[in-house]
């Protein structure tokens, strides 16, 4: 599944002429309607509604509070996922095994899990019914409905990002450079830290940039998977559904706001990778 | 004797087999394990109940509905990106990503804002006789949104690659544009199309935050099977949300196995 | 040297008391702004009588929703929800002790509701009682049964309604409660989610609502904008509050959770929710404009008299007095429960016969 993780790899295998032919013609002005109502019109209403009067509703206790779980949830949850990938890449594009394509369905299955049925799983495996529920009830120990259930289930959904990202990158640079540094007498990590890492930069900066925007948005499986408590177990996207349900809309749209910036952060953020990538590492 | 040209097997094997297995096989397990805990009449009677098989109609029906529309839309949308030069290009380029992105929550309130009877677009389409929101139209909207880059980005690096001489040799063999691109380049980008369309199709089935703001959630009518698993647990039905997250599940594994089927076809 | 021990005693006892102690309260859906307040003011309370601080956390859903997060291992020390069939089904899991509702004055309800109706200003459609609400062509809001507790009393109050016009035959009764259905476009979760899409969305020409939450509205959306329409009839909502025994067992927050139950019933407790349109067991503190003044005369004092004017103008009654009816009247909860909202019963079996 690398289309979906826009894959730098395909990009930089590709040549862009400027066979560009200049502004034209209803084909343009079609595909800008089409863009700008679905793509531009919500993005322009968030930062409107925000501005209304909002932005007080950031300051408050259970906003920040909000912003603090989130900000933890991501510094738990990119590092860990960041480690997966950089194994995945090297396990499964520096080596020929059987199984191989098992585990890269295994890799893509959060794509194509519904984020509720991952909240399900995990409520279902610490919950007090669950089989670990007895055990971790006896220890005072909380895992959903509390923050490291939260962490679980961003881990669940957000894994695939940064591995997809490499294993395309790494599979199209192909085995050559590390071999022959092997074979000149590098040790494994002497290899993967000089010969690998600066070869794939750009792909790890990407994929981690990304998973980092999805692991702060995730709704559906926290949703599931929090106590809802005010203060506690509430992310930024949760903060934003009670806001919104609780009359403050130009407060859930604030909120809202910060999060696009997020995204818009993440999308420059490729284009500049993507702007770079050209460039000889 | 080494059997790996390279070192580090073992270890990074190793540590990917667990975390997959610690995150992903033995919460998966659960619903397995749960759902095995039914009878098999019991178990086809919660995943064929009518109110399941309405929220799979509307849930696939809308999904597939919505990947066409990106299907061409995306298409074109691609078409014009590699294509041609205009004014704000890199811009709008920038921005196809966005969905991909945003927090789904935030996509949410949005587009239910926007197609309410209040909003942007939804006012003037509530005047000419649509609603918009809580409405199956409000769902596929959602869902287009949603999948709007998978084409765009699965078509535009096809469409980049393109060698210009196809299209010349074509031209000077007297084909017309539209043959050309009938016969030449549609051939061509077909595979990364389907595959786009497929990638967009497989995401929305599986969407929560973006469509619940602005589905209607009435059962039978505008209920998303997400939604009804979820409701389902809301209930202490433990059994039912986890027949229905099983069928889910099944035909998202199913539809894995097709995309990677086609991305391997496609890169041949 | 007796009063030096006793001293001594009492220091070493106060010390022994931690100084701060944290609840978590969990709750239905509308129930957000009153127990801001009353959390402030029981934290209050108790650090004057204790000088011990107490934090009380909150978490708002859906009733069944909530019950179910309970259930689950959600670690809550006091649950106050929408109905007493959630409670008991913590009960049934040893979360609660099976006696609960004895354990509080009035089937541990220390305040009750109803379901009114919440129109548009200038009511339109002129909707006044539940007949109305079931004309074709009248749009209507109210959550989902299956999940919020409001719900199931607004289905409920008309099932009631029913019920007695049609002198006891339930199948005509069912088929009301269908038409009802008929015109709903939105099941929201909760009952803050269907008063955020009438009211802040704009959709449908009715509310069905708790009446503390049709109160509200006017308040936090205007009252030039609605206008509560009380019924003839309607039920008379019970939401009862109980201490998780297992739980404040485990934490040792025993004691601060049973007065933070029994702040409900005092004075200011009582007044707190009268203030906010919760009907108080306390009497003199409610009557139908009562709330509305109250709550009105809260809002900023630019707007002041001129919002509780119009605010208690906003209250109509119906052409007759409020009558209302109980659960109790129409079968108690187990057998109501298991006829309406089980899963292929009577709600389920509305809209199945659509399509």
């Amino acid at each position: 599944m690398s289309g979906a993780v826009v894959s730098l790899a395909t990009a930089a295998a590709g040549r862009r002429r400027d066979s560009r032919r200049d502004a034209g013609g209803p084909l343009v002005l079609l595909a800008l309607a089409f863009v700008g109502v679905l793509v531009i019109a919500p993005l322009a209403l968030v930062f409107v509604e925000a501005f209304r009067k909002g932005f007080a509703a950031i300051a408050e206790p259970d906003a920040l509070a909000a912003i603090r779980l989130t900000l933890l949830t991501a510094a738990i949850v990119v590092p860990l996922n960041t480690l997966f990938g950089l194994a995945a890449g090297w396990a499964l594009t520096r080596f020929d095994f059987r199984g191989k394509s098992v585990l890269l369905t295994l890799i893509d299955l959060p794509f194509a899990v519904s984020p509720v049925i991952a909240g399900l799983l995990f409520i279902q495996l610490f919950g007090t019914r669950g089989p670990l529920g007895a055990w971790l009830g006896e220890r005072g120990l909380q895992v959903v409905f509390a923050t490291p259930g939260i962490v679980l289930a961003t881990l669940f959904v957000t894994f695939p990002f940064v591995a997809r990202e490499l294993i395309a990158f790494m599979e199209t640079q192909g085995r050559e450079q590390e071999e022959a540094a092997t074979v000149l007498g590098a040790s494994g990590w002497q290899t993967f830290v000089r010969v690998t890492l600066p070869n794939i930069k750009w792909g790890l900066l990407y994929g981690v940039i990304l998973c980092n925007a999805r692991a702060m948005g995730e709704f559906g499986a926290v949703s599931v998977v929090s106590g809802h408590v005010r203060g506690e177990t509430n992310t930024m996207p949760l903060h934003v559904e009670v806001l919104y349900n609780e009359y403050q809309l130009s407060g859930a749209f604030a909120v809202a706001s910060l999060l696009t910036l997020l995204a818009l952060v993440t999308l420059a953020a490729r284009h500049f990778i993507e702007s770079r990538k050209g460039e000889p590492s | 004797m080494k059997r790996f040209a390279l070192p580090g097997f073992g270890l990074s094997t190793g540590f990917t087999v667990l975390y997959l297995g610690l995150l992903v096989l033995i919460p998966l397990s659960t619903v397995v394990v749960n759902t095995l805990n039914l009878s098999w009449p019991a178990f086809w009677a919660i995943a064929s109940a009518p109110r399941a098989v309405a929220s799979y109609r509307l849930t696939f029906g809308a999904s597939l509905l919505a990947a066409l529309i990106n299907g061409v839309a995306g298409f074109l949308v691609a078409w014009v990106l590699v294509r041609y030069r205009f004014p704000g290009r890199r811009f709008v380029d920038a921005l196809i990503d966005l969905p991909f992105a945003l927090p789904t929550a935030v996509a949410g309130i949005t587009l239910a804002t926007l197609l309410g009877p209040r909003g942007w677009i939804g006012a003037p389409l509530a005047q000419a006789g649509i609603a918009a929101a809580f409405s199956p139209f409000g769902i596929v909207v959602a869902l287009t949104f949603v999948g709007l880059p998978f084409v765009v980005r699965t078509v535009q690096p096809v469409l980049e690659d393109l060698a210009p001489e196809l299209e010349e040799a074509a031209a000077t063999l007297g084909a017309t544009a539209g043959q050309t691109f009938r016969r030449v380049l549609l051939p061509h980008v077909l595979p990364a199309a389907i595959t786009g369309l497929a990638l967009a199709f497989a995401r929305s089935i599986g969407e929560y935050g973006s469509v619940i703001f602005v589905a209607g959630n009435m059962p039978m009518r505008t209920e998303i099977t997400p939604l009804l698993i979820v409701t389902k647990l809301e209930q202490f039905d433990y059994a039912g949300a986890n027949a229905l997250a099983l069928v889910m599940l099944v035909v998202s594994f199913a539809l894995l196995l097709a995309i990677n089927g086609l991305q391997r076809w496609s890169a041949r | 040297m007796i009063r030096m021990l006793l001293t001594f005693f009492l220091f070493t006892l106060q010390a022994q008391q931690p100084k701060s102690v944290q609840l978590l309260n969990v709750s239905y859906d509308p129930t957000r702004e009153l127990y801001q307040e009353i959390n402030a003011a029981f934290a209050r309370q108790w650090k004057a009588k204790t000088g011990q601080t107490v934090v009380i956390r909150q978490s708002h859903g859906g009733s069944s929703k909530q019950a179910r997060a309970v259930l689950d291992g959600l670690q809550a020390d006091v649950v106050t929800l929408a109905l007493a069939s959630d409670i008991d089904a913590l009960a049934a899991a040893g979360l609660v002790a099976r006696d609960w509702q004895r354990r509080f004055p009035h089937n541990s309800a220390p305040y009750t509701s109803t379901i009114v109706f919440l129109v548009r200003k200038g009511n339109p459609k002129k909707i006044r009682t539940w007949d109305d609400v079931v004309r074709p062509g009248v749009s209507v809001i109210t959550a989902n049964p299956k999940t919020s507790g409001g719900a199931r009393w607004t289905y409920l109050a008309a099932y009631g309604y029913a019920l007695e016009k049609s002198r006891g035959n339930a199948a005509q009764a069912r088929a009301f409660v269908a038409r009802l259905y008929r015109n709903v476009p939105v099941l929201d979760s909760g009952a803050r989610g269907a008063t955020t899409t009438f009211a802040e969305r704009g959709i449908g020409d009715v509310l069905l609502a708790w009446e503390n939450e049709a109160h509200l509205a006017l308040r936090e959306l205007g009252a030039g904008r609605f206008e509560i329409v009380v019924p003839p009839s309607s039920i008379l909502a019970e939401p009862p509050v109980a201490v998780v025994d297992k739980v404040v067992a485990r934490r040792g927050t025993a004691t601060v959770a049973r007065a933070y139950v029994e702040f409900l019933y005092s004075a200011e407790g009582q007044a707190i929710a009268a203030k906010h349109a919760y009907r108080p067991r306390s009497g003199g503190l409610w009557s139908a404009a009562a709330p509305a003044a109250a709550l009105h005369a809260a809002a900023p004092a630019a707007a002041g008299a001129s919002r509780a004017a119009a605010g208690a103008a906003a209250v109509q009654s119906g052409p007759a007095p409020l009558r209302l009816f109980t659960v109790a009247q129409l079968g108690g909860w187990a057998a109501v429960q298991k006829a309406h909202f089980a899963d292929g019963a009577a709600f389920d079996r509305i809209f199945e016969v659509w399509q």
